[in-house]
């Protein structure tokens, strides 16, 4: 506790107006300004202010992107001047980046210091529990880096592939190469980089689970919170469709959708939005029903509120864990419903690279290229496991029950 | 019991009849004419305009709509799901080849997911938080969050083609036929083991999960206490009053499962190419083969439905409180 | 001497500390008497119950002490000499009865299961003994109700079931831990009264534990008072509700009504509120809300001492209140 700053009194927190009144700057106040100039470097400032897990993960995030720029200083420079948007926008996340993270630990580091003279209550509000117990558990935080750095490949594909996922060189001499420092996940049928390819499909695959989750919830909540607003004939009449609509197995009705429209991306994500949305329908719907029935609804209603204030109020709070958990579950459901679609050949087409039918490329030639299946599935695999420990962790950190501890 | 039973069989015949009528308004609402799909595999010829005619009076498409959904209903009741676009071979005689392969399949994969789901999940939760439980929970996690097939591949890698246990794909081999009776059944169970294996395993994980987490909250249930505090050894009170509570959800479990398990069975049945009705469906999708689409969801769906139904009936057997009343939330 | 119970305390070791929850406790309890604990919710009442048959969950464990029945100390006793124990020697019955049945087996059987294992009956004579408990216990239509599940019975059918369970090996001390809260008033009398008849019929040692003092008076023979994990008065019932020495004694009586009481009498409020068990106040737990106490009540926890008829009293003000 050696280097804590001192506590800034009340009536000198504005550190930019300080020694107003003549007498020599308080040494407080001059610590308080080497902070935030140390803040200047990213993390720093919070090191010293004994946020240490703060600071070293902006500092480490700071000086990730300060080298993935400067290793591909001209890729992406040249995205801002292609018409390609996703190298635009590549170049544009780094730089926004650089510059967010610089402002970000500034603005950060002051309001910690104004914090440092207020008192804070180390709170023991749910949510800070919470946060505190899924720091604890060390495969729910890894899943997180792991799930963070493939969504930051994805974002950045343009600027880390270090071959172009679809050129086709001279077939023969650079089919079936094994990994290598050069080809690091080897090379397929057509002597494309796995690698490359991998990175593309990490765009493919990710974003096609996060947009159909995304779908799947805000179709299930929509009809659930319909049915059980509404009620009576309305809600039978839904939950009757709904009854019907679970009997269909998931996959089949994916696999009758494909063959029904013409698949390309988007409508395979709202494929897979449209058809996973039931559980999250029954879930709101049973959730609106009891928060209907508890005491504190009563007692708001008998002060006037509507029962829709009611109902968001309350039922966001209450439905947070449970919507959080399934969220991440529904996620990899997605990225292996796509996957396993693509691997039929009937989801994301090639040449575009999904991890999918990147398995399926390899599948045949198992004999002779084991690296083609292996290392895109073995992504997927990884992808899928983060999110269901990420998803455990988050359920066992809001566990109700482990909130309130009751024992006698 | 028969009374409840007959009431569940009478809630399914809705049921059935919204899963066909779902099936019927997905064909209409499909882009384009379904004439135009079958006529697809040979779209490079010109078709003569009469015998375009001559098609939608065969499949009745010059009728109204109605009259459409009504012969549909009585098709399918007659189990005449039309004729494969592909083959055109009748795509019920196609669905009565294929389903017993996938039975065979998913029950195998049922029985082994719960004899190893069942028996993994009481270990873990008997031994909770020891190093056994540890490696269950955490393996059947990974298990189940692998995507089944690249399970099913890396397996064929290893079992198959580097160490030639196991064949890679089919339902029998060559010389089937010049096998004795036993040799012709250990030559199926031969080609089963792996599309088994990797479809009960997958399950068995999910399974193992679900019972460790039932048997840890029934283990802390008053009664279980209540039984401890009669004097009953640790054993007695886990298997006669805590496992039956536990087990009691999950036969719920299974019937709910089902359908993940037939979605499941058609990458299987693909990858091992075993002629089931996964296989036929994904066929079916990718030749935009209509009538075997419809007829293959349909039927998956139908299945399942009469899974839930085994389900509830079952869990009225073993659970007292079903057939008196409502069912209750938990054992 | 039936039970005696020497300097027992128990713990939960919880990630936020070490929570009390029963503290250098003694008492005794002698062949069929029936001796209250009372206190409020919270307060330790149930972890002494189940220290006594050692069905501790963790992170909840024994701390030290002796718990002497017929004079051999269950603590020492291997896991199948406790297993002896509990059921056989030691009866208990639940605060919420619908959660304390099996809810898959019918009540004859679950009767039958402890008859077959104490009392080494064969299944067939378990099951008619479970037939003749049920009506001893009172309940109307035995046979019948042996086959019913514990869904089919009212809450008070089901406490008197689980009383069957408890009894039907004869054990020499029954624990009932608030074995009337849940039930509705006109049925508490009743297994009240069916555990008066047991005491005297079986003699049989009850230990009641209540948060209920007005319901304790009219069965206890001797009342023990508990304070946040501390026993803070013991005396027999008739003197501890007409003279009770300790402040808190005395105001959980002045809390409750009797009837008789004019219009006028204020029942008494005590002030403040129970202690966090993780978070105690020094000296006298009970300090912050006594209007006694002083600064010598705040350095060291009173010891309990005994005091004329049989009586004891853990207060340093108890001579001049």
């Amino acid at each position: 506790m050696a280097d804590h700053p001192p506590r800034l009194p009340p009536e000198l927190r504005d550190l930019e107006g300080s020694g107003d009144d003549g007498m020599a700057p308080d040494f407080e106040i001059l610590e308080a300004k080497r902070i935030v100039n140390k803040a200047w470097l990213p993390g720093m400032g919070h090191m010293s202010l004994n946020k240490r897990s703060r600071g070293f993960h902006l500092l480490a995030y700071f000086l990730l992107v300060a080298s993935i720029v400067s290793w591909r200083w001209d890729l992406v420079i040249g995205g801002f001047s292609t018409p390609a948007v996703d190298r635009w926008v590549a170049s544009l996340f780094l730089f926004g980046s650089l510059v967010g993270t610089v402002l970000f630990s500034r603005w950060d580091a002051q309001r910690l210091i104004r914090r440092r003279g207020e008192s804070v209550s180390k709170g023991k509000s749910p949510m800070r529990i919470a946060w505190r117990r899924f720091r604890g558990n060390a495969l729910a935080v890894g899943s997180l880096y792991v799930i963070a750095i493939f969504y930051l490949v994805a974002v950045l594909a343009p600027i880390l592939a270090p071959f172009d996922p679809a050129a086709i060189d001279d077939v023969m001499s650079t089919r079936y190469l094994p990994p290598s420092l050069n080809h690091l996940f080897g090379t397929d049928e057509y002597g494309r980089d796995l690698f490359s390819r991998a990175v593309y499909g990490a765009r493919v695959s990710l974003s096609v689970g996060l947009l159909a989750m995304v779908i799947a919830k805000t179709v299930g909540t929509a009809y659930g919170s319909v049915a059980a607003y509404f009620g009576g004939v309305v809600d039978a009449v839904l939950m009757r469709f709904l009854d019907v609509f679970i009997a269909f197995p998931t996959f089949y009705l994916m696999l009758m959708m494909v063959g029904v429209f013409e698949a390309n991306i988007m409508v395979l994500v709202l494929i897979l939005g449209f058809t996973a949305w039931p559980g999250t329908a029954r879930f709101i719907r049973g959730e609106i029903l009891s928060l209907k029935e508890q005491a504190f609804t009563e007692a708001a209603r008998a002060i006037g509120l509507p029962n829709r204030t009611i109902i968001l109020k309350h039922l966001i709070p209450s439905a947070l864990s449970p919507v959080l958990v399934s969220a991440a579950l529904s996620v990899a459901a997605m990225i292996g419903a796509e996957a396993g679609l693509s691997y039929l050949g009937l989801g994301i087409r090639p040449p575009t690279p999904s991890w999918g039918n990147m398995v399926s490329g390899g599948s045949d030639t198992l004999f002779v290229a084991w690296w083609v299946a292996l290392f895109p599935g073995g992504l997927l695999a990884l992808t899928l496991i983060s999110f269901s420990l990420l998803a455990d962790g988050l359920r066992d950190a809001l566990d109700p029950k482990a909130l309130m501890q009751k024992y006698v | 019991m028969l009374a409840y039973t007959i009431k569940r069989l009478l809630i399914s015949i809705p049921m059935v009849l919204g899963i066909v009528t779902i099936t019927f308004v997905m064909i209409r609402v499909a882009p384009g004419d379904p004439l135009d799909m079958y006529l697809e595999p040979q779209r490079q010829r010109q078709v003569d305009p009469e015998v375009i005619e001559l098609l939608r009076q065969k499949y009745g498409l010059d009728q109204p709509l109605h009259i459409q959904y009504i012969r549909w209903i009585s098709n399918v009741a007659r189990g005449d799901f039309g004729e494969s676009f592909r083959s055109r071979r009748p795509v019920g005689r196609m669905l009565a080849e294929a389903i017993p392969y996938t039975l065979q399949l998913t029950i195998l994969a049922t029985l082994f997911d719960a004899f190893f789901g069942i028996m993994l999940g009481i270990i873990a939760a008997v031994k909770q938080y020891t190093a056994l439980d540890k490696v269950v929970t955490m393996g059947s996690l990974v298990v189940y969050a692998v995507p089944s097939f690249w399970l099913a591949l890396m397996m064929v890698m290893v079992f198959s083609v580097n160490l030639g246990w196991f064949p890679t794909s089919q339902t029998r081999s060559m010389d089937y036929e010049f096998l004795s009776f036993w040799g012709k059944m250990g030559d199926r169970l031969w080609h089963l083991a792996l599309p088994v294996f990797v479809m009960g395993i997958g399950s068995a994980a999910g399974t193992a999960r679900y019972v460790r987490n039932r048997l840890l909250d029934v283990l802390n249930a008053d009664f279980v206490w209540a039984a401890r505090a009669r004097g009953f050894k640790e054993r007695v009170v886990i298997v006669r009053h805590a496992l039956r509570n536990a087990l009691i959800p999950v036969i719920t479990m299974y019937g709910m499962n089902l359908p993940y398990l037939l979605g499941g069975a058609t990458v299987i049945e693909t990858i091992f190419a075993w002629p089931g009705m996964g296989n036929m469906a994904v066929g079916g999708v990718g030749g935009r083969d209509y009538p075997v689409i419809m007829a293959t969801t349909l039927m998956a769906a139908v299945l399942t439905v009469l899974g839930n139904l085994l389900a509830d009936v079952t869990y009225a057997v073993v659970d007292p409180r079903v057939t008196y009343g409502g069912r209750r939330k938990d054992g | 001497m039936l039970l005696q119970v020497k300097n027992l305390s128990s713990s939960f070791f919880l990630d936020e500390g070490e929570l009390k929850a029963v503290d250098d406790v003694s008492f005794d309890v002698r062949g069929s008497e029936t001796v209250a604990l009372v206190g409020e919710s919270g307060c330790g009442k149930t972890i002494v119950a189940l220290s006594l048959i050692q069905l501790l969950a963790p992170p909840g464990r024994i701390k030290s002490g002796q718990i002497l029945y017929d004079n051999r100390d269950l603590l020492k006793m291997t896991p199948e000499q406790l297993r002896k124990i509990r059921g056989r020697e030691i009866g208990m019955i639940y605060q919420d009865p619908g959660a304390t049945l099996n809810p898959v087996y019918t009540i004859g059987s679950q009767i039958a299961e402890v008859l077959v294992l104490h009392r080494a009956f064969t299944k067939l004579e378990a099951e008619r003994e479970a037939v003749y408990l049920l009506g001893e216990m009172g309940i109307p239509e035995p046979e019948k109700r042996a086959k019913s599940y514990p869904f089919e019975l009212s809450g008070g059918m089901q406490q008197r079931a689980l009383i069957a369970i408890a009894a039907g090996p004869r054990p020499r001390l029954l624990i009932a831990d608030e074995p009337t809260t849940a039930l509705d008033l006109t049925v508490q009398a009743e297994i009240l009264d069916l555990l008066g008849y047991l005491k005297d019929q079986y003699q049989m040692a009850t230990l009641l534990i209540s948060h209920d003092i007005a319901m304790v008076a009219d069965v206890a023979d001797r009342v023990m008072v508990m304070y946040a994990g501390r026993l803070v008065e013991v005396a027999r019932t008739r003197d501890l509700f007409e003279d009770p020495r300790h402040p808190y004694g005395e105001a959980l009586i002045g809390a409750m009504p009797r009837l008789g009481d004019g219009p006028d009498r204020a029942l008494t409020v005590i002030p403040g509120k129970v202690p966090d068990l993780l978070d105690l106040p020094p000296g006298c737990t009970f300090h912050p809300r006594c209007t006694l106490a002083d600064e010598e009540c705040t350095v060291q926890p009173p010891p309990m001492r005994e005091i004329p008829y049989a009586r004891e009293c853990a207060c340093y003000k108890m001579e001049h209140p």
